[in-house]
């Protein structure tokens, strides 16, 4: 996926011009202050927001997942573990070992961090050539933060093209093999 | 008694006990109960509509139910957050109660959709459950896997170009239809009780959605079959039976 000068937005531009080419198998983050249009950017990748100006090239049927910071809400519904991962077409193989163990459980009694990881992990191991993360950390503790690193790494190493949002600077360093930094027009 | 004579309705009421339960869950997961009151209210006013006017009820109830249920998303935008719902069953209790009040025939048919006369369902509603409950329940099963992805990932189910309109406008009349079939034999809350109870009750307790599943449709059928012994030993009304008993098992188990 190759973006030239790419302004994105819903209503009106409300990202800066973007340069970037990510290459099978790379893992990119993108940071930058709140409110710059780093989400906004993930969606218009995955062809969500409107492209004002610029170019974004795509392989033709290129498949993407993307996985926004809305949590899916499963609260009051017997929705387990299993169930999830069957919809988004993931597999279970990897998952840490605290979370294989609790497959069968409902989501909803599982807590905050376990449910996060597991709607993450049904979006990351979706059958997908691009990854698209919008603030994977939140919610995790530093064993998830350290499990999911190792696995975008994994992912990628399958053939997977990764962009992840994120305003944790360490997770984004470790994780990423490359990082764009955005800068607010104040900034500029 | 003559058990010939109650096979008919038995049978009318065993198919929807079997499919409104399930109806249920999909539309408790979409936040959507009150649309089975809503379309319910309207399937009547339809079939009061149609009596009054010459036609068979039963084609009044599923067309009104029908037009609601498609044209629903035509209002979307203006009706969010469940009003639509509200004015449909708002609306369609209105016209009902209307026709009920100005014109004879329609009071008493009027009576019976609300009151829940499943004992004088006959042949032709028997008919129509034959063929309308194996279709409608593998409509579900074929929309299952899309319902609960386009609610859990929305953003995920429209990237990967999945088509929505067989999951929101199919859905949508999907239930209309269901909905207003059930309420030419079991009434109004009969149909409500069915769609609503089982489900709230299994979800409750269920671990994976296809338990779920299963817990709504045996409390449902299970609940309707002690309901219809109750209310013929007891001469009395099969719609009110239904629902008292499925209300004292939910103050029970819950």
């Amino acid at each position: 996926m190759t973006a030239r000068g790419l302004v994105a937005g819903w209503e009106q531009p409300a990202t800066p011009p973007l340069d970037l080419a990510l290459r099978t198998g790379e893992i990119v983050g993108l940071t930058g202050p709140n409110g710059v249009g780093k989400s906004t950017l993930l969606a218009a990748f995955a062809g969500r927001a409107r492209v004002f100006a610029g170019q974004l090239e795509k392989r033709p049927n290129l498949q993407i997942a993307l996985r926004t910071q809305d949590v899916p809400p499963v609260a009051g519904l017997p929705l387990s573990g299993r169930d999830l991962l069957a919809l988004t077409g993931a597999g279970p193989v990897g998952l840490p070992a605290w979370l294989a163990d609790r497959l069968d459980e409902r989501l909803d009694r599982l807590s905050g961090g376990q449910r996060h990881y597991l709607t993450l992990w049904a979006v990351l191991q979706a059958p997908a050539e691009l990854v698209l993360l919008d603030e994977p950390t939140n919610n995790l503790d530093a064993a998830g933060v350290r499990h999911l690193t190792a696995h975008l790494h994994e992912r990628a190493g399958e053939g997977a093209g990764i962009i992840v949002v994120s305003h944790d600077a360490a997770f984004v360093a470790a994780a990423c093999d490359r990082v764009v930094v955005l800068e607010s027009a104040d900034e500029r | 008694m003559n058990a010939e004579l109650f096979l008919a309705p038995f049978l009318t009421g065993l198919g929807l006990a079997i499919l409104l339960p399930l109806l249920g869950c999909y539309l408790r997961l979409r936040d959507e109960w009150l649309a089975a009151l809503a379309y319910s209210h309207v399937a009547a006013a339809g079939a009061l509509l149609a009596l009054v006017g010459g036609l068979p009820p039963a084609l009044g109830g599923i067309a009104a139910a029908g037009l609601a249920g498609a044209g629903k998303r035509l209002f979307a935008r203006r009706l969010s957050g469940g009003a639509s719902y509200a004015l449909l069953l708002l609306g369609g209790w209105a016209v009902a109660v209307l026709l009920a009040a100005n014109q004879p025939m329609a009071e008493r048919l009027g009576h019976a959709l609300f009151d829940g006369q499943l004992y004088f369902a006959g042949d032709a509603a028997l008919w129509q459950v034959a063929l309308g409950v194996p279709l409608a329940l593998l409509l579900l099963r074929a929309m299952s896997r899309h319902l609960l992805l386009a609610h859990t990932y929305p953003d995920f189910f429209r990237i990967r170009g999945l088509r929505s309109w067989p999951t929101q406008t199919g859905f949508d009349l999907l239930a209309a239809l269901v909905l207003a079939l059930a309420t030419m034999s079991l009434g109004v809350m009969g149909a409500f009780a069915l769609v609503f109870v089982p489900t709230w009750l299994a979800f409750r307790r269920a671990a994976r959605w296809r338990a779920g599943l299963l817990g709504a449709l045996g409390i449902g059928v299970l609940a309707y079959v002690v309901a219809f012994g109750l209310a013929l030993w007891l001469d009395q009304p099969f719609g009110p039976v239904l629902a008292g008993l499925l209300v004292l098992v939910g103050l029970l188990v819950a």
